[in-house]
């Protein structure tokens, strides 16, 4: 993984003095709490209803394990004992006091991290797939384009002050698991006809009160001209993404007030005087030392199967339903990906505890070459296991009640904090996604049921993405009761679609029958080897509507 | 209300006329909707003039009269509208604009750094800040990842340059 240099290091460092000065002006009443938010936000300070709230940024969601045990001693010291994996493959800790901020940026920086650009209207993290360097239709590993792009947007001076926040993520293989075409600018690497590497460039995608599928408006940016494409993107919303209304001023109303090809020209044009320029070219000298970073790992020459993997399967029931839904297929013989719950049944979406997280370093030293991943669906990945380790890694796992073998399924599912810790939520998020997690608990069900999305969010906001959940779930509040509307269809893959509503909103005691409701007439209509997504598609919304309202 | 110039605290200059207002002896800065209306009458008087241009006025509408115009103020009604550091740079970098590119209205601290990066040459500061301030907050960081328009040196050119230097010194 990328290691910081002299000029990183320093760059960070600078930071934290800076932002312990500001917070000692705080504390000291210098600056009172409405000069200081516009100073905390761009270092990811949140006030939450209850407590301050630090995001720390992973960039592109990969952690080495002195990381990790670095977040678990600080989650430890200065927080409950546990922190919380997000949706931009970040860490939040719910509980820090102010006054120790400045120690846990000055851990932190120790170990290469840091908050910048964790929340303000800027270029936030960049994201990308969980499974970066490992899945078997890659065309290159997307960690090195967001390396570059991660010290192109860090302190960016045009672009600190955006009319919004701005989120990028880049996917190198041709299934998104990164949801690029719900981003402010989503990136796949494609190669053209003369096997050169290159980018598409999709425009104007998000979620929130508005969702809009992201537009392409470019097959083709080569690799040297990225950041100088870029750089025209970020100036053109600079100057005209409207800034007289806080919802409207996000990349996707603008580019769909002026229509992609008004976008396009815009880009286009605003990129030909950039190019000009060559400052921003990007030389191949700096692609191949972030390039060096990233080389495969020193893998054994394993045969594909594995006799050890096999016997453990048919001897262990409950390991072989986790190598079902949690082991996917890696691009080198004899290795896996491991992907780690983090929704146990009845749990935190994303929550882990310190002394979790210190096992998953021990394990991911031992078993994954030092490396894991956060992904934005709330999970951890292991992204190189021998097959032949996959059942010692289970049981280490299991051993932390990090063996949950459901990622994929019905109780995989994403929630945003909602009404028990954001001010900004009408409804909890919760204690919904725990009842479902609890009613679908039997993983033989779970299982049989299938891949499942459902997503949840407390409010219009959609941190838990509702409207890309295969089921999402909206809590709303009517006259100071929660209501929970239902959308159905959606998905952040490369077949991106926002859900539709299915009907009246439901109460919280009823939302949790009408997901089954809604399972069992999925059940009834599947057709062989159908998933939920891929019925909804074929039959539309109307046998859902039936079931979920006829009888009422 | 201050004035920093050049990285120095001067008397505030070329002050700001509003439209119904007579022009002062000497300097001063206009809005764009009466640089446009008097243009040739604000040339006529043969003395320094700077034109005002607020959030939304892009300097593209200017590009023809800059040299005559030995100021351009960009406005910035509050803190968290970040246009006016696109319109710098394309002052700068795009127009080739020479004269001074000045700041004013509601400038914080913090934001020093990246303005002076953006090509703002004087800034209208609040009147609490100081020598001192100004100091620490347009120094905050020794390195930049990226080229902006102050002619700063990019990390990526100065890891180029240290990785030249260390092959010459193994060739030797």
């Amino acid at each position: 993984m990328y290691r910081y240099d002299e000029f990183d290091q320093q760059l960070v460092n600078e930071r934290v003095k800076q932002f312990s000065g500001q917070v000692a002006r705080r504390l000291s009443g210098e600056l009172t709490e409405d000069e200081f938010k516009q100073l905390r936000l761009m270092n990811g300070v949140y006030l939450q209803l209850h407590a301050y709230m630090l995001r720390i940024a992973v960039p592109y969601g990969t952690l080495s394990s002195k990381q990790l045990r670095m977040l678990a001693h600080i989650g430890r010291k200065y927080d409950r004992g546990y922190g919380h994996f997000t949706t931009r493959q970040n860490l939040q800790f719910n509980w820090p006091a102010l006054k120790d901020v400045p120690d846990i940026l000055r851990d932190l920086a120790s170990v290469e991290m840091h908050c910048i650009q964790t929340s303000g209207n800027c270029i936030r993290n960049v994201t990308t797939d969980q499974y970066a360097g490992a899945a078997r239709d890659e065309l290159e590993d997307p960690r090195i384009v967001s390396e570059i792009i991660r010290q192109w947007s860090t302190f960016h001076p045009e672009f600190s002050f955006l009319p919004r926040k701005f989120k990028i993520a880049v996917s190198g293989t041709p299934d998104d698991r990164a949801a690029i075409r719900v981003h402010d600018i989503g990136i796949q690497i494609v190669e053209n006809d003369r096997k050169e590497i290159g980018y598409e460039i999709f425009v104007g995608g998000g979620l929130g009160r508005t969702p809009m599928v992201g537009k392409k408006i470019s097959d083709f940016v080569p690799k040297e001209d990225l950041l100088a494409y870029l750089e025209a993107i970020l100036r053109v919303y600079n100057m005209y993404g409207r800034r007289d209304n806080i919802y409207k001023a996000r990349i996707k109303i603008l580019v769909h007030e002026i229509g992609a090809d008004e976008m396009r020209r815009q880009v286009e044009a605003e990129f030909a005087e950039i190019r000009k320029t060559g400052a921003l070219h990007l030389p191949q000298e700096e692609i191949s030392r972030i390039e060096a970073y990233f080389r495969a790992p020193a893998y054994e020459t394993l045969p594909d199967e594995s006799t050890e993997l096999n016997k453990a399967v048919l001897a262990d029931p409950g390991f072989a339903n986790w190598v079902k839904s949690n082991v996917a297929a890696h691009k080198m013989p004899g290795y896996a990906i491991v992907n780690i719950s983090l929704k146990p049944i009845g749990g935190t979406p994303g929550d882990c505890s310190s002394d979790q997280m210190d096992a998953v370093a021990d394990i991911a030293e031992k078993f994954s070459f030092d490396e894991l991943r956060v992904t934005h669906e709330q999970n951890l990945t292991l992204a190189h296991v021998r097959k032949k380790d996959l059942h010692t890694v289970y049981e280490a796992l299991k051993a932390h009640d990090l063996a949950t073998a459901n990622v994929g399924l019905i109780t995989d599912q994403i929630a945003c904090p909602g009404l028990d810790y954001c001010a900004l939520a009408n409804a909890r998020s919760i204690p919904i996604a725990q009842r479902i997690s609890e009613r679908f608990a039997d993983i033989e069900r779970q299982h049989d049921i299938g891949e499942l999305k459902i997503n949840t969010s407390g409010c219009i906001n959609a941190c838990g993405h509702h409207h890309v959940g295969h089921i999402g779930i909206l809590g709303v509040d009517k006259k100071g009761v929660e209501y929970y509307q239902v959308t159905l269809g959606g998905a952040a893959d490369e077949k991106t679609a926002v859900g539709d509503i299915v009907g009246p909103a439901f109460t919280e005691e009823q939302i949790v029958d009408a997901i089954e409701t809604i399972v069992t007439t999925y059940l009834g209509t599947r057709k062989q080897g159908e998933r939920f997504i891929d019925t909804y598609r074929r039959v539309g919304i109307d046998p859902f509507k039936e079931s979920l309202y006829a009888t009422h | 209300m201050q004035l920093i110039r050049n990285g120095a605290f001067v008397e505030p200059d070329f002050p700001s006329v509003a439209d119904d207002e007579a022009l002062p002896e000497g300097p001063a800065i206009v809005s764009l909707e009466r640089w446009q209306a008097e243009r040739e009458a604000l040339r006529a008087r043969n003395t320094p003039i700077g034109v005002r241009l607020k959030s939304g006025q892009e300097p593209s509408v200017i590009a023809d009269d800059l040299d005559m115009l030995a100021v351009v103020a960009l406005e910035l009604p509050i803190f968290r509208n970040g246009r006016a550091y696109s319109y710098a740079r394309l002052l700068r970098e795009r127009y080739g604009y020479k004269g001074e590119v000045r700041a004013v209205g509601n400038v914080l601290r913090d934001q020093f750094h990246f303005m002076i990066r953006c090509g703002f040459d004087a800034l209208e500061v609040a009147d609490n800040i100081t020598p001192e301030i100004w100091a620490e907050n347009v120094g905050v960081f020794s390195y930049s990842y990226q080229p902006a328009t102050d002619g700063r040196e990019p990390v990526l050119s100065l890891r180029q340059r240290l990785a030249q230097r260390a092959a010459a010194r193994e060739a030797v």
